[in-house]
């Protein structure tokens, strides 16, 4: 009687866990926008990864269009000031720049966890070092701290996610930091600590993944930002370098020709906005479904 | 009043500490550092002389401590380039990108309140999904691109904007052309900020308008208007300003681009010329002085904001 009680509410419990692993993906359908810009990133991503692979010329190649050609069958965005075809290029600077973009999140995501869960998580000497530093990030107004560093470090593509994700952590490790505080007083964490688990693995088993959630909508912002990063210092020219295309330094490069080619400035830079303007809208999507308010409306 | 202030002159130091510490060594100990910087063609007597005088022999944390010694009595070093004193070199470039700055934050939040409260009153209809929508698209073009756009369209196609400089200084000054040489560049750096004074507005005013305090003002049959903006604004207006302090970095690093699109000669101007010509005490003052601005500009906001809020008035 007892045991078959005790497997019903296990029964239960494992529902309702599920139920909530789902429940973000249900309430984003919900807001069109966020849903519309997870679908057209889905796209985006899969065009400019497999893309490059299908369309036949290759970026750095000299076309016999010549320079600043209209648009063509062959080149369906016409050809930019060395006579390169400019979709392959669009096609391989989008691979690059979503990479920086990705890249950068991740490593800003592994910087921001580790300082904000453990600050939290261990208080004390700890969290007061670790969030001082925190906090000198966030008054440091963080172009400042990029242009410098890569101009010493260098612009290689390693250097510049580097650079990205070294400034880009502070806004993640203040949330985790701020959601430790608040997981690490419940019961189940305290069983463990009673249990003797260790500190890992009462943070990766149990914290970190109930902070999951905020950490995908940080994620999400993280990567608009980086993008948006990225294309600010390739236009001091201090990001990724050419004959390598990014959108960022396509657009950078197309100024001097935006009488003659007025698209080339066009193409990189409405690439940018809307890649962003999705990731920024996925990324409010989800940050409203994860609201508590959500479910009262 | 005083055990605030003092403990907030504590916090900023060690902000400063740390700030400064960051840059210094990874200025000092990057492959290349100060002595990457000298000619090619110096010999290695000329090199050994150079690396004398600037006492680059010395290790890295007695130089910083040094240097610490030094800028604590308001020495920041000389420029290597220009041989100027730092100091002086900051402060002809510092007022341009304050009067920049502020300019950029009293239109924010002028636009922004009005925008965000409007978004907030007409929730869910049109205007607030155009304002929503146009805040996304502010955070999410690029500022130097839509920076270039506007010069075409306002300086090239209809000539009625300079494209660059800061305008007549001095004895030429004029007020409408001050205004013209401004108004591209605070446009631009305001979408760095704009985006979140409206989105903070509206949500602001939304928690405040179903507060029960305005339902008592509205069941005691005060106006529409004046529940709106005497009793719902001026409590919703509280919370914006401590979020200014809060946008203060991100305004100045938006300086950066902003100046250099529009050839403002502030301290965003500086910053990329001294980082081009491995200028480093350059690049160690400008980042103390940009700390400090940060700092000081939070101290006054927070001074503002316990004016403001009777609540804390009169804790403190």
């Amino acid at each position: 009687m007892l045991g078959a009680s005790i497997k019903e509410d296990m029964e239960e419990q494992h529902r309702k866990k599920e139920k909530r692993r789902f429940v973000l993906l249900t309430r984003l359908k919900q807001n069109k926008v966020a849903f519309l810009s997870l679908w057209f990133l889905v796209v985006v991503h899969a065009v400019v990864f497999i893309g490059p692979v299908l369309w036949p010329i290759t970026p750095d190649e000299l076309t016999d269009a010549g320079a600043l050609a209209g648009w063509t069958l062959q080149h369906p965005f016409g050809t930019d000031d060395l006579g390169r075809d400019v979709f392959a290029r669009m096609l391989h600077g989008g691979r690059v720049t979503l990479l920086v973009g990705l890249c950068a999140m991740l490593f800003s995501l592994i910087i921001g966890t580790i300082i904000g869960a453990c600050a939290g998580f261990f208080g004390k000497v700890v969290e007061a070092v670790l969030m001082r530093i925190t906090e000198a990030m966030m008054a440091i107004p963080n172009f400042f701290f990029v242009l410098v560093a890569l101009t010493v470090l260098g612009t290689t593509p390693f250097m510049v996610v580097l650079v990205i994700a070294l400034t880009g952590w502070v806004e993640i490790a203040r949330v985790v930091y701020g959601e430790t505080l608040k997981w690490k007083e419940y019961e189940f964490v305290e069983a463990a600590n009673a249990a003797g688990a260790s500190a890992k693995r009462i943070l990766l088993k149990y914290v970190v993944p109930q902070i999951l959630p905020s950490i995908i909508v940080s994620g999400t912002l993280a990567i608009a930002w980086a993008i948006l990063t990225e294309s600010a210092i390739s236009y001091l020219g201090l990001g990724i370098q050419p004959p390598t295309p990014t959108w960022g330094n396509m657009l950078q490069n197309s100024q001097q020709y935006i009488w003659t080619a007025p698209i080339l400035g066009v193409l990189p830079g409405v690439a940018i906005t809307i890649v962003v303007l999705a990731y920024n809208f996925l990324g409010d999507g989800l940050r409203d479904a994860l609201d508590p308010r959500f479910a009262k409306k | 009043m005083i055990r605030f202030l003092l403990n907030r002159f504590g916090q900023s130091i060690i902000l400063l500490f740390i700030v400064t510490v960051i840059t210094f060594f990874l200025i000092n100990l990057a492959p290349g550092g100060p002595t990457g910087v000298m000619r090619m063609d110096a010999s290695p007597d000329e090199r050994q002389a150079v690396i004398e005088r600037l006492g680059l022999d010395q290790p890295v944390i007695v130089r910083y401590f040094e240097w610490v010694g030094n800028a604590v009595t308001g020495d920041l070093g000389t420029s290597f380039n220009s041989s100027e004193a730092v100091v002086e070199r900051i402060a002809e470039r510092l007022p341009y990108t304050m009067e920049l700055t502020v300019f950029t934050i009293i239109f924010s939040v002028i636009a922004g309140i009005i925008l965000g409260v409007i978004s907030a009153l007409k929730r869910g209809k049109a205007a607030d999904h155009v304002i929503n929508f146009s805040s996304v698209i502010g955070l999410s073009v690029p500022s130097f691109w839509l920076g270039l756009m506007l010069i075409l369209l306002f300086s090239v196609e209809l000539g009625w904007l300079p494209s660059s400089g800061v305008g007549p200084r001095g004895a030429d000054f004029d007020f409408g052309g001050w205004m013209a040489h401004l108004a591209m560049p605070v446009l631009i750096l305001s979408t760095t900020v704009l985006p979140n004074i409206v989105r903070f507005t509206r949500s602001s005013m939304l928690e405040v308008i179903s507060q029960n305090y305005i339902r008592t003002a509205r069941s005691k049959g005060a106006k529409e208007f004046v529940v709106l903006y005497v009793h719902a604004l001026r409590n919703a207006m509280i919370p914006i300003i401590s979020i200014i302090g809060v946008l203060i970095p991100r305004l100045l690093s938006g300086a950066v681009i902003t100046e250099a699109i529009f050839g403002w000669t502030g301290i965003g101007t500086l910053i990329i010329e001294a980082a081009n010509g491995r200028d480093y005490p350059l690049i160690m003052g400008i980042t103390v002085v940009i700390t400090l601005v940060v700092i000081i500009s939070n101290l006054l906001v927070d001074i503002i904001y316990s004016q403001v809020d009777p609540r804390v008035k009169n804790m403190a």
